[in-house]
């Protein structure tokens, strides 16, 4: 992207608040925070090749534990916040080293099994999660003192926090261990020949996307003030890599443009709707037989396209 | 000793139907490389018409065969005209099987509403069976020897057909099947319908122990995944063994630990996996 769309991208992001009503601004909100969730699990997908379909886990656990301790032991959020971004990434570091005994399918099928059995342990664990009813009455943190009660202040501080975790991520796809990743997506082979531990690049790009699902997690955690096991659950895994894939898998604008029109599809079919899960199942469909490599390189080709014409 | 007893038997029967469901998953994987996820919504989809079916013949095994058959033509139909259009696009295909679980599981709640519906136990089969002061629901032993006879039969099948030589002949090497002129392209609608079908008559059977409510696709589906992660893809004896190792833990572990049946679950799983990633009776490259 050239320098002046980045500055029209930044320059309209801030205006979020300026322009649009309460209800756009709290929509965008759940935008930025859907955006981190998709970014994450592409660093898995997209660059690793790596299909998962638990990274619901990473975002739920961290809201539980950050719901769970302030509930439990009257934590500030000072040490809530690290405690479950801590958790979160130790557990991750366990269910990666399980998962990644297989590559493939075989994967797939081991994060989804893991996270099913995270989601049951949220609905079944009644003395710790509070079962269907979830964990409510939560707070939201006052950072240096300024509350985020509001809807300009928490989209602002969501914001912040985007924008860092997707440039920390760009910052890690640009990097040689970036290019090493790739590498074993494509060529998984040649890069141990190469001298490279295959594994251990999957396991960090494994732990790292984790921590990135928790941040989600936290910032879901305090935009709604409640947490339930459906957050746990395989619809919300499927949401998320159906919006990396609806965006583009291994791009790194993709799963943010995805994330934000399953989000938006999601708010606008719950207006007029009950049968998300249906109108899900059949945008799955659509885009899988009739997009599959997703609209940013969709829309790139066709821009492509465009500008060789008029050359 | 009543409670072993039941327990016990408890998990032999869930055990039992953990089979008819996983066998299925298990050989349609291995034949297409294709993680069927749609496999718990089509055991649920089979509990569902099952009940149906049971209105206007009030005969579970009848239900359990027409049950089968139905699910059968529907996987039939999502192998042929929606998967079929996906070869070789494995991420693509398993977000379909995803998409369609989805769809189907809507679909039940729409049409057989939010309630759980109880299946009753055939007549014959109500009255407890008391043999030296301890009492066995029969039932559940029908649906363990029922499992065995399908395990036997589908072993029959594989190993002494000439559709499961070339059943086997596509597992081992696809390419190479095709070259000696195996119709592969049929095959792999057989093979779909046939995991469709037991899911479907698995769900139905199932109904007098767990009976047919939303979210059943999600309670079975993970079951089924563990079972073949532990067995081993593409293996009968595996999803065989597997489903028994399940079923125990899982039984005994929701009467001993409710709030933790599921951590209870999952040990085997990682024990299996850290010293036998491909399962216990996987084969390598499969």
């Amino acid at each position: 992207m050239s320098r002046t769309s980045w500055i029209v991208l930044a320059l309209a992001l801030v205006a979020v608040p300026w322009v649009a009503g309460e209800f756009y601004v709290n929509l965008s909100s759940q935008i930025l925070i859907a955006a981190i969730f998709a970014a994450s699990l592409n660093l898995l997908v997209g660059y690793g090749g790596l299909p998962s379909l638990g990274h619901a886990s990473y975002l739920g656990v961290a809201a539980y534990v950050s719901a769970w301790l302030s509930l439990k032991f009257g934590l500030g959020h000072w040490i809530t916040a690290p405690a479950a971004l801590a958790a979160t990434t130790l557990m991750a570091c366990v269910f990666g080293w399980v998962a990644l005994r297989a590559t493939g399918l075989g994967f797939l099928m081991i994060t989804l099994a893991l996270s099913q059995v995270l989601w049951g342990l949220g609905y079944r664990w009644v003395s710790v999660t509070n079962g269907d009813n979830g964990l409510s009455s939560l707070t939201r943190p006052a950072p240096f003192g300024i509350s985020l009660e509001s809807a300009m202040a928490f989209y602002y501080f969501a914001l912040i926090v985007t924008v860092a975790s997707i440039w920390l991520m760009s910052r890690l796809v640009a990097s040689p261990f970036g290019a090493s990743l790739r590498g074993t997506r494509d060529q998984a082979r040649r890069m141990a020949a190469l001298g490279h531990d295959v594994w251990r690049i999957r396991w960090l790009t494994f732990v790292y996307a984790s921590f990135g699902g928790a941040v989600s997690g936290l910032l879901y955690v305090y935009y709604h003030k409640y947490i339930h096991p459906t957050s746990l659950s395989l619809t919300s895994s499927a949401e998320a890599l159906l919006g990396v894939i609806a965006g583009g898998a291994g791009t790194l604008a993709g799963p943010i443009v995805g994330a934000g029109i399953v989000l938006v599809l999601k708010n606008y079919a719950s207006a007029y709707i009950e049968r998300w899960n249906m109108l899900l199942g059949f945008v799955f469909l659509a885009i899988i037989l009739f997009m599959p490599d997703g609209v940013v390189p969709g829309l790139r080709r066709a821009w492509a396209r465009l500008r060789g014409d008029k050359a | 000793m009543q409670f072993w007893v039941i327990q016990t038997l408890n998990s032999l029967a869930l055990g039992g139907l953990l089979f008819l469901l996983s066998s299925g998953f298990s050989l349609i994987f291995g034949l297409m490389r294709i993680a069927n996820l749609t496999h718990g919504a089509l055991f649920m989809l089979g509990a569902y018409i099952g009940v149906t079916i049971l209105k206007f013949i009030p005969n579970l095994w009848v239900a359990a065969l027409l049950g089968g058959l139905a699910v059968a033509a529907f996987g039939g139909l999502v192998e042929r005209f929606i998967l079929r259009r996906l070869p070789g696009n494995v991420l693509g295909q398993v977000l379909v099987t995803l998409g369609i679980s989805f769809i189907i599981a809507d679909l039940c709640l729409i049409l057989w509403g939010g309630d759980p519906i109880p299946v009753p136990t055939p007549q014959a089969l109500q009255k407890p069976l008391v043999v030296a002061g301890v009492s066995f629901p029969p039932y559940r032993l029908v649906v363990l020897a029922l499992a065995i006879v399908v395990a036997l039969a589908l072993y029959l099948l594989m190993e002494r057909t000439r559709l499961g030589a070339m059943i086997r002949a596509g597992i081992d090497g696809m390419q190479m099947a095709r070259a000696v002129g195996i119709p592969v392209s049929r095959l792999f609608t057989t093979v779909f319908c046939l995991g469709a079908a037991l899911a479907g008559a698995g769900g139905i059977l199932g109904g007098p122990i767990l009976s047919a409510y939303p979210g059943l696709d999600a309670d079975m589906l993970p079951l089924a995944l563990i079972v073949v992660i532990l067995g081993g893809v593409g293996s009968l004896v595996g999803a065989f063994v597997g489903s028994f190792i399940v079923g125990f833990v899982y039984t005994f572990g929701v009467a001993l630990a409710p709030d933790l049946a599921y951590v209870i679950l999952f040990l085997p799983m990682i024990f299996v996996i850290a010293f036998r990633p491909r399962g216990l009776f996987g084969r390598a490259g499969a």
